[in-house]
C-alpha cells in the first residue's frame, strides 16, 4: 500500500513536471533528430480574428463527387493559402461536397477569398541554364505575368545563392489558358510524365519560341511553383509537349487534372463565409481568461470552506488537473476557441463533482464510525460507480457533439465538445488517482490522532 | 425532506415554469440566428465614432439591391446590419458605399454569411443529434441498470427529466428572444446539448444511489427508498451546482460579451437540471412503481363531487 502511494506519488511529480514544461511559455518545442515540433497555444477565428469560409461543390446533387476530387481540391486551395504566409490554415474536407477554410490572423479577407476563387496557372517561363542551376524544383518564383488577386510570393529557405532567384522577375511566354488537353503518360523507361496538347494559338506561340530558343531551358510553373525546366532541343511544332519533373503517379495525375479543369476537379461555390475582426478576438480572449481565472479560484474558496482538509487536497488536485489539460491542450493541440474555453470551464465543475461525490461519501462512512484511512478508501469505491456512469453520460453527448460539429464543419460545436470530453477524462484521473494519493500522503505525514473537524464531520 | 411525498408540488412547480416559456414559443416562435436560417451579419464599427441611423444604413442596402437589411446600433460606435446572404463581392461593394456615404472608415468586427440551404440543414441536424444524444442515453442508462427490476424505467425517467430541461431552456430562450433580440445560434445549440448531458449526469447520481440502496434495504418501500436516496445525494448535488454555478457566474459577469448568450443558457438549463434530478427524475420513478395515473382521473372525480 505505502510502496504504491509512493510510486504514484513520483508519477504525479513526474507528470506535473513535464506538464509545466510545456505550458511554460518560453517552450523551445520538441526538436529531436529530424523531428520538429513547437509547443504553442492554437487560437481560434473568434480569438484571433479570421475568415472562415465553407466551400461546397457546385453540381447538382444527382452529380456524384469522389473523395479524390474533394481531397484534390483541397490540396490545390492548400497550397494557394499557403502563398499567404499564415501560420495555421486550416484547410479540410467536411462531409461528401465540402471545404472548410479557416484562415486565422488573416488581415485581408478579400485577398483570401480572391485566391481560393482562383484557377491554377501554368505557365512556360524564359530562363537561362544559369538560372537553372539555382532553382530547385518546388521553388516560388515571380514571373511577369500577374495575376487577379496579386499573390504574393514566398521567398524559398533552401537556397543559398545570394542574388537568389526569389528575386529575378522571369518572363512569361505563354499560360496554360491555350491548353486543350493533359494527360498523363509513361516512357519507355517507366518515367511519369504530364502530356499536353495547346490550340492553334498557343501551337504556333510554342513553336515560334522553340525555334528561336533551341539549347535554353523553358521553364515549367503551376501557381507560381517551378515544376521542371527541361531544355529545349529542337523546335516543337506539333502543338504537343510533354511535363517532365520526377512526378509519382498520384501527382502527374493532380496536375493533369488540375490542368485540364483550370484549378480544381470540382467548381466550388462558397455557401458560407465569417470573418472576425482581431479586436474582437483579442478583447475575447483576455476577458474570457480572466473570468476562468476567477472561476478557478471561486471553487477553490468554496472547497476550502466546505470540506476542509480535503477540499484543500482537491483544490491541489484542481490545480494538478488544469496545469495537465492545458498542457495537452497545447500539445495535441486543440485549437482553443471560446466555447472551448466555456467546456474546459465546465469540466473544472466535472472535476469537482467527483470529489464532492467522494467526500461525501467519506463523510457518511466517518459517521458510520470507520477509521479514517478505511472511511477514505471506502469513500472512493463506493463513489467510483456514480462517477463512472455520470462521466460516460457526459462522453457520450460529447462524442455526437463531436460528430454534428465535423458533419457540418461548425469548428465551434467540436471545439467545444473535444475540450469538455478531454476534461472529463483528465478529470477522472485527477479526481481520483492524484486526490486519494494527495490524501493519503497528507495523513502519513501529519500524524492526525482524531481531527475529525478537519474533514468537517 | 420528504420530496417524494410532496411530488406533485415539485411537478406542478416545474409546469408553473415551463407554461410562460411555452406560450412565448407558441406566440413569437425561437428567433433563429442567420446560422439556421440563412442570411449574413455584418457587424461594423464607424472609426470616427459619428454613427449614422440605422435608416440611413438601410437606404444604402437598398441602393445595392440587398434584400432584408435590418439595421440596429449597438454600443457607442457599431452598428449590427442582417440582410440576406452577401459574397465577400458584395460585401466588399456595401461597405465602400457605406464609407463613401458616411465619409468616415469603417472596420469590420465580424462578418458571418450563411447561405440558406445550409441553414435549414444545420436546423436538421440539430435536431437529429438531440435524437442521438437521447437515444445513446438511454441505451446507456437502460445497460448499466440491467439487473435492477425495470431497468427501462430508470433511462425514461432520465429522459423525461432531459425534455424537462430542453423544455425549461427553449422557453428561457423564447423569452429572451423577444425581451431582449437574442437568436438562438449555433452556441446555443451547443449550450443545449451540453445542459441535456449535465442534466443526465446529474439524475445518473442520484439513481445509482437507488440502485445501491435497493440492494441493501430490500425491505424498505420503494418510495421510502427514493426518498431516502434523494437526501442522501442532494448535499452533493448542491454543492455541484453550486461549483458550476460559481464558473458560469464568472464568466457571465467577468467574460466577454460574445459568450454572454451562451453562458445565461448554460446557467439556466444547469440549474433546471439539478432541479429535474432531485424534483422530478426519481419521482417519476415512485409514479410508475404506484402506477399512480390510474388514480389521477378518480381523485378529480372525488373531489369534484
Amino acid at each position: 500500500m505505502k510502496v504504491r502511494q509512493g510510486r504514484h506519488l513520483i508519477f504525479i511529480i513526474i507528470l506535473v513536471v513535464a506538464a509545466l514544461w510545456v505550458i511554460w511559455p518560453g517552450n523551445p518545442g520538441i526538436h529531436i533528430g529530424s523531428y520538429n515540433r513547437d509547443i504553442r497555444v492554437v487560437r481560434g477565428l473568434d480569438l484571433q480574428g479570421g475568415l472562415r469560409v465553407l466551400l461546397e461543390a457546385d453540381l447538382p446533387s444527382e452529380t456524384d463527387v469522389t473523395s479524390e476530387q474533394m481531397q484534390t481540391a483541397r490540396d490545390i486551395i492548400d497550397k494557394r493559402v499557403n502563398g499567404l504566409g499564415l501560420t495555421e490554415p486550416l484547410i479540410q474536407i467536411a462531409g461528401g461536397r465540402r471545404i472548410l477554410v479557416e484562415l486565422p490572423g488573416i488581415g485581408d479577407p478579400q485577398q483570401a477569398v480572391n485566391i481560393i476563387k482562383e484557377t491554377g496557372l501554368l505557365e512556360f517561363v524564359q530562363m537561362t541554364r544559369a538560372d537553372i542551376a539555382t532553382i530547385n524544383n518546388g521553388q516560388v518564383l515571380q514571373t511577369d505575368f500577374e495575376t487577379a488577386s496579386g499573390i504574393q510570393s514566398t521567398p524559398a529557405d533552401s537556397v543559398g545563392a545570394a542574388a537568389g532567384p526569389e528575386s529575378k522577375v522571369f518572363h512569361t511566354v505563354m499560360t496554360g489558358a491555350e491548353l486543350t488537353s493533359a494527360g498523363v503518360v509513361t516512357d519507355q523507361f517507366g518515367a511519369i510524365k504530364v502530356a499536353i496538347e495547346f490550340d492553334e494559338v498557343g501551337s504556333k506561340i510554342f513553336a515560334d519560341y522553340t525555334a528561336a530558343h533551341i539549347g535554353e531551358p523553358l521553364g515549367i510553373i503551376f501557381d507560381k511553383q517551378m515544376i521542371s525546366a527541361p531544355i529545349i532541343n529542337s523546335a516543337i511544332r506539333q502543338g504537343k509537349a510533354v511535363i517532365e519533373g520526377n512526378f509519382t503517379s498520384e501527382e502527374a495525375n493532380n496536375l493533369a487534372v488540375q490542368l485540364r479543369y483550370g484549378s480544381l476537379p470540382v467548381p466550388l461555390k462558397f455557401i458560407e463565409s465569417k470573418t472576425v475582426g482581431p479586436t474582437l478576438g483579442q478583447d475575447s480572449l483576455r476577458k474570457s481568461t480572466n473570468a476562468g481565472i476567477i472561476g478557478l479560484v471561486l471553487v477553490i474558496v468554496f472547497m476550502i470552506l466546505y470540506y476542509r482538509l480535503p477540499g484543500l487536497v482537491a483544490d491541489l488536485a484542481l490545480l494538478v488537473y488544469a496545469t495537465l489539460t492545458f498542457a495537452l491542450f497545447k500539445l495535441i493541440p486543440v485549437t482553443l476557441t471560446l466555447p472551448g474555453i466555456a467546456g474546459f470551464v465546465l469540466s473544472i465543475g466535472v472535476a469537482v463533482d467527483a470529489n464532492i461525490l467522494i467526500f461525501e461519501r467519506m463523510k457518511e462512512e466517518l459517521r458510520n464510525g470507520e477509521n479514517l484511512h478505511h472511511a477514505i478508501d471506502l469513500g472512493f469505491s463506493r463513489a467510483w460507480p456514480s462517477i463512472r456512469d455520470s462521466n460516460i453520460s457526459t462522453l457520450i453527448t460529447c462524442a455526437i457533439l463531436y460528430w454534428f460539429g465535423n458533419a457540418f464543419g461548425a469548428s465551434i460545436v467540436k471545439g467545444f465538445s473535444l475540450t469538455l470530453a478531454l476534461g472529463v477524462m483528465i478529470s477522472l484521473f485527477t479526481a481520483i488517482t492524484v486526490t486519494r494519493t494527495f490524501l493519503h500522503t497528507v495523513l502519513d505525514t501529519i500524524r492526525r490522532a482524531d481531527h475529525p473537524r478537519l474533514f468537517g464531520v | 425532506m420528504n420530496i417524494v411525498g410532496k411530488r406533485y408540488w415539485y411537478f406542478g412547480l416545474s409546469i408553473l415554469v415551463i407554461i410562460p416559456g411555452m406560450i412565448g414559443l407558441a406566440l413569437w416562435g425561437l428567433p433563429l440566428a442567420i446560422d439556421f436560417t440563412g442570411g449574413s451579419l455584418l457587424e461594423m464599427r464607424f472609426e470616427a465614432g459619428i454613427v449614422p441611423e440605422p435608416a440611413e444604413v438601410v437606404a444604402v442596402y437598398d441602393d445595392l439591391g440587398i434584400r432584408d437589411p435590418q439595421v440596429q446600433t449597438a454600443g457607442e460606435m457599431d452598428i449590427v446590419a442582417r440582410s440576406v446572404s452577401i459574397d465577400e463581392e458584395q460585401k466588399a461593394s456595401l461597405l465602400s458605399a457605406l464609407e463613401a456615404r458616411f465619409d468616415q472608415p469603417i472596420t469590420v468586427l465580424r462578418f458571418d454569411s450563411v447561405g440558406p440551404s445550409i441553414g435549414i440543414e444545420a436546423a436538421e441536424r440539430a435536431g437529429g443529434a438531440v435524437g442521438m444524444a437521447s437515444i445513446g442515453i438511454l441505451a446507456f442508462i437502460t445497460y448499466s441498470f440491467w439487473g435492477m427490476p425495470n431497468a427501462h424505467r430508470y433511462g425514461i425517467a432520465a429522459i423525461i427529466a432531459m425534455i424537462h430541461d430542453v423544455a425549461v431552456v427553449i422557453g428561457v430562450e423564447a423569452l429572451l428572444g423577444h425581451f431582449l433580440g437574442w437568436e438562438a445560434d449555433a452556441l446555443f445549440l451547443t449550450a443545449l446539448l451540453t445542459v441535456i448531458g449535465f442534466s443526465v449526469h446529474d439524475t445518473i447520481v442520484v439513481f445509482d444511489r437507488i440502485r445501491e440502496n435497493r440492494r441493501i434495504m430490500r425491505k424498505v418501500k420503494f418510495e421510502d427508498l427514493v426518498n431516502y436516496s434523494i437526501n442522501q445525494t442532494m448535499v452533493r448535488s448542491i454543492n455541484t451546482q453550486l461549483t458550476v454555478m460559481l464558473t458560469l457566474l464568472a464568466l457571465l459577469i467577468f467574460g466577454g460579451i460574445t459568450t454572454r448568450h451562451f453562458i445565461t443558457i448554460l446557467l439556466v438549463g444547469v440549474f433546471s437540471g439539478t432541479y429535474s434530478s432531485i424534483f422530478n427524475a426519481s419521482p417519476i420513478l415512485v409514479v410508475w412503481e404506484n402506477r399512480e395515473w390510474q388514480k389521477w382521473f378518480r381523485r378529480r372525480r372525488v373531489r369534484a363531487a
